[in-house]
């Protein structure tokens, strides 16, 4: 956090100052473990382990915050008798096909949920191919509302005894085989996060692409759910669990997503074979009980927005306007179609996927068979440019004459040179405003994109298929000489207006008949009153801690999410020194926007036969759940179990010692030869690797390494090695390591230190090599190096379809790696050896 | 300060025993020296385009020019301060290697050839219309689903909202599914 995020950094660094203690655990030694009391090193790839230990301690020791979890979690519900777990199967849940690598998950449900057609759970097959799970990025997947409890907590059916067997062998005995880290490392941490929850304290984790990317990156996150939920950390001032993201507002970019599967607030794209028309599509996405009941509201005011007064109730609204997935058309699978053949054009912006993506090479041979390929960015990107100097030239693979690609590149405006939103890792969006205008060709991505928009329209016709593009809403005021269309239309759409064209206030407004329109549900309200509230600039000096007027958090500028949990089930502070939103008798109160009805009472009690938000309880924190509870079990949604469970690496040096089953059996290859893998437990790749950022860099390069303040403060790619691994294998500081696996071989300059530490894993040495990847062969860097991201092989999380980059194995050799030709031999020999 | 040329010779104040980092080091040079946001003709209230953290910018500009980008005081988030690539930024929106023309290569073609702009986003608009119509898909294993994969987008993380909104509405009308952005990868 210190190294990627630093001046987020400063609060944790105050916090400290204040008596907070703070563990950093990580696979390399950086400015965030100098500065905390006390750093952990761990084996990339395990933290499951851990956090499962965590989670066993905590079980075992009578340890969670009992009033907590039974009125909050859904520890008392009880599952299906059908379900099998990963300690009666040794490593697979019940319902797994070994010849799809495919979970039929209908026997994960609660007791009494009847689990619809295989093919249209979700979770099931069809869901989880169109990575289905990334629509719960606002709302949870659909079950009961009332499940049938055991509120003794002893049915060994009950998702608390499921756990307490599920982790019993997570043991810190285990942390120390598969980690690295010693007992007493663990046995500080497990007492400092235990003392330090309750009523009067709380526990924050913080986490980042380290837990992410890998192919178990989405149980990564649950397993810390998990543990946060039985202290009693989520929803309280001081808790939760905070992902810290990477760069301006890619927090945004998920909320209103340039992604496959997602409509702008989470929505699903439809699936050809999940769904028919709307209603149909309404019933698969999810349940009818907590606030995402109101859904038909959400998605006819978006069909309303996109397609104006063509969208009528006869037509389903458009519906049938948006294009259907039929499977995996995410990122890698699109670079696989680029070198098939069937993807012709691509548009490129702001991104640099040639340096960025895993498996460069598979990048840049898809980028080499296009018919045209637009990249905008500020500078020359390596994506820009591979056609002349991507390292395919210099090994013969690829040949500049050969490349048919046509390539345009459009400058960019810079985030001085237009006005808009960024939504920061808080989920708070804070407007810029428009210091000058671009020079030259520069334009914002606002405008190419509005105004391709017209052209595009001028040259359709009166076609059906056209009709989707025609009809669209396309119509925003132009400003200026270069005809910037107005930033503030756009986001005015976003929040949505009712049929009179007032702003709506609120997501509450939002209607199911179409008399509303809202781009983006849970930014409605952003505008609300004709208010730019993402442009609020109270200082902090002039209001209270929470900043409620600086900028705008969706859902409707709330803080702290699931912040009715900060109070207990009768609505008093569980205690004053963590009082936060209360029940003062009338109304919910205190210094956040309260996360639930204000006037729903604690004593309130569903009727029978509610819906959405009146068929959840006055104690019901999770109100985006269909029952209202913090999931620390999932019964439905999730493409690999609903237990967060330990598996290695696809590519991993050490044997799975807590199951047979070695790794994520859902996990997705994608097995050609642009993509051949390491095999696990191979004597040829024996290292581990893992990958990382600086402080003076951000991610590929493009917008630091031309930079020459930046460039000249980390001028050089580098590996980072241990004195034992140096001498291990002949490696000099300040010399050169050259890298291997099975997809390439790149060179580094060595930094040899005492920050990576050999791991002693059950006797047997494991050693890890921690490289940034911030260079490449241009973007117009003062500095340029290597491409660290051509040594990850395309392997993905079953769920989201994240790549595992932050843990394989590979060989290091001294010196610099061969050029040309030689260099293909060299990697023949490892893949044949 | 008064006195002749040789007390104003800072070297002699100091010799003097005078604190070498204080008033003794001061010049006439610095008692001239402004700060650069001094005189801006406008202040932009902007945020940093790095990670996510969101601190606040504020971005001076004189003579059609940024002159400076500091921290914004007033943020809860950063409460005015950058770090190394914040406090770096005048230089991300003025370096020299910024590109600011269009460039065009050609296939097979072995160098940038310059494009207008306008002419770009003709050929550009041509090409999108082209390869939808060529690769349209109406139906796919018996169901309807009226999209292209001939036409597919990456990018990025580092878009405003309302950028992705557009560019996430066009592409959904068109029929092009293959969008993705840095969020997953």
């Amino acid at each position: 956090m210190a190294e990627c995020h630093p001046v987020g950094y400063q609060w944790v660094m105050e916090a400290r100052e204040r008596g907070a203690k703070v563990f950093h655990i990580d696979p390399r030694f950086s400015r965030t473990s100098a500065t905390v009391d006390r750093y952990l090193a761990i084996r990339a790839g395990t933290d499951i382990v851990l956090l499962g230990a965590l989670i066993n301690h905590v079980l075992s020791n009578g340890l969670d915050f009992r009033e907590y979890v039974l009125a909050y979690t859904n520890a008392a519900t009880l599952v299906n008798r059908d379900f099998r777990d990963t300690e009666d199967l040794d490593g697979l849940f019940s319902g797994f096909d070994e010849e799809t690598g495919r979970y039929d998950p209908s026997t994960w449900a609660y007791e009494g949920d009847v689990p619809e057609e295989e093919e249209l759970t979700e979770g099931g097959k069809r869901h989880a191919e169109a990575a289905g799970s990334d629509s719960y990025g606002a709302r949870g997947a659909g079950a009961s509302a009332t499940p049938p409890e055991d509120p003794t907590l002893t049915d060994p059916r009950c998702v608390y005894q499921i756990l307490k067997r599920h982790y019993s062998r997570y043991t810190p005995e285990m942390v120390e085989e598969l980690c690295g880290i010693p007992r007493e490392q663990f046995d500080e941490l497990a007492e400092a996060i235990t003392a330090n929850s309750g009523r009067e304290r709380t526990t924050a984790w913080v986490y980042s692409v380290g837990w992410t990317q890998h192919s178990v990156g989405v149980q990564y996150i649950r397993a810390a759910s998990i543990l946060q939920l039985l202290l009693g950390n989520m929803g309280r001032p001081g808790g939760g669990i905070m992902a810290l993201r990477g760069h301006a507002s890619i927090q945004g970019s998920t909320d209103i997503p340039t992604l496959f599967n997602l409509l702008p607030g989470y929505i699903a794209m439809p699936h050809a074979h999940r769904h028919d028309g709307l209603d149909h599509y309404l019933e698969r996405e999810g349940a009818d009980t907590g606030w995402w009941g109101n859904r038909r509201a959400y998605v006819v005011s978006l069909l309303k927005a996109w397609w104006g007064d063509a969208a009528t109730e006869a037509n389903d609204y458009c519906f049938d306007y948006l294009p259907r997935l039929t499977g995996d058309h995410g990122h890698y699978a699109t670079v696989m179609g680029q070198i098939d053949g069937t993807v012709k054009g691509y548009f490129v912006v702001g991104e640099n996927p040639a340096v960025g993506s895993a498996n460069g090479k598979a990048q840049r041979l898809g980028l080499a068979n296009l018919d045209w390929l637009v990249v905008r960015d500020l500078v020359l990107v390596e994506t820009a440019t591979f056609w002349k100097d991507a390292p395919e030239i210099e090994t013969g693979e690829l040949r500049t004459e050969e490349i048919g690609t046509e390539v345009f590149f459009m400058p960019a405006a810079s985030h001085v040179e237009k006005e808009g939103t960024f939504t920061n890792t808080q989920r708070l969006l804070q407007w810029r405003e428009k210091a000058l205008d671009p020079p030259g060709d520069c334009r914002s991505d606002l405008w190419f994109y509005y105004h391709l928009g017209k052209r595009v329209r001028q040259r359709l016709g009166d076609d059906e298929i056209d009709r989707p593009v025609m009809e669209l809403t396309w119509d925003y005021p132009e400003i200026g000489a270069q005809r910037d269309p107005d930033a503030g239309a756009v986001l005015r759409e976003i929040n949505g207006t009712a049929a009179d064209g007032r702003l709506l206030a609120s997501l509450r407004e939002l209607k199911p008949d179409g008399s509303t329109s809202c781009g983006c549900w849970i930014y409605c309200g952003v505008y609300a009153d004709g208010v730019n509230m993402a442009a609020r600039r109270k200082p902090h000096t002039e209001q209270g801690p929470v900043a409620l007027e600086w900028g705008w958090a969706w859902p409707a500028n709330r803080r702290i999410l699931y912040n009715r949990a900060s109070a207990d089930p009768q609505g008093r502070p569980w205690s004053e020194r963590k009082k936060y939103v209360y029940w003062d008798g009338t109304r919910w109160t205190g210094p956040d926007v309260p996360d639930f009805e204000e006037d729903k009472a604690p004593g309130y009690r569903p009727p029978e036969g509610a819906k959405a938000e009146h068929a959840l309880a006055g104690t019901d924190p999770f109100i985006m759940q269909s029952d209202g509870r913090g999931w620390l079990y999932v019964p439905s949604g999730l493409s690999d179990g609903p237990l967060p469970t330990h598996y290695e690496p696809h590519e991993s040096p050490v044997r799975n010692a807590l199951y047979g089953q070695q790794s994520n059996p859902a996990r997705r290859t994608v097995d050609r030869p642009e993509n051949p893998y390491n095999p696990a437990l191979s004597p040829r790749f024996p290292y581990v690797y893992t990958t990382s950022r600086l402080t003076e860099h951000h991610t590929t390069g493009a917008m630091s390494r031309p930079l020459p303040y930046l460039a000249e403060l980390q001028p050089e790619a580098f590996c980072e090695v241990s004195r034992e691994m140096a001498e291990e294998i002949g490696l000099d500081n300040g010399g050169w390591a050259t890298i291997v696996t099975t997809r390439t071989a790149i060179e580094l300059r060595v930094l040899v230190t005492g920050r990576v530490r050999p791991l002693r894993l059950n006797g047997k040495v494991v050693h890890q090599i921690v490289m940034p990847y911030h260079w490449g062969y241009s973007s117009g860097g003062v500095v340029t190096g290597d491409v660290v991201n051509d040594l990850p092989s395309i392997v993905l999380d079953p769920n989201v379809y994240i790549q595992e980059s932050k843990a394989g194995t590979c060989d290091v050799l001294p010196g610099r790696r061969p050029r040309g030709r030689a260099l293909l031999d060299l990697i023949e020999r490892y893949r044949d050896g | 300060m008064g006195g002749g040329w040789l007390s104003r010779w800072p070297v002699i104040r100091q010799l003097k025993g005078e604190d070498g980092r204080g008033r003794a080091a001061r010049s006439a040079r610095t008692d001239a020296l402004r700060p650069r946001v001094e005189d801006a003709e406008t202040v932009a209230r902007s945020v940093c385009p790095y990670c996510a953290v969101g601190c606040g910018q504020l971005v001076y500009v004189k003579d059609g020019k940024v002159t400076q980008i500091e921290g914004d005081p007033g943020s809860p988030i950063s409460r005015g301060r950058l770090c190394p690539k914040g406090s770096a930024s005048k230089q991300l929106v003025t370096h020299p290697g910024r590109q600011t023309k269009v460039l065009y290569r050609r296939p097979y073609g072995t160098e940038w050839e310059p494009l207008d702009l306008e002419t770009a986003m003709d050929m550009i608009a041509d090409r999108v219309v082209r390869t939808r119509r060529e690769t349209w898909q109406q139906t796919h294993e018996g169901q309807e689903v009226r999209r292209t994969l001939g036409i597919a987008g990456l990018g990025g993380a580092t878009l405003d909202n309302e950028e992705n909104y557009l560019m996430k509405k066009l592409y959904t009308a068109l029929g092009a599914i293959q969008v993705e952005n840095q969020a997953r990868i």
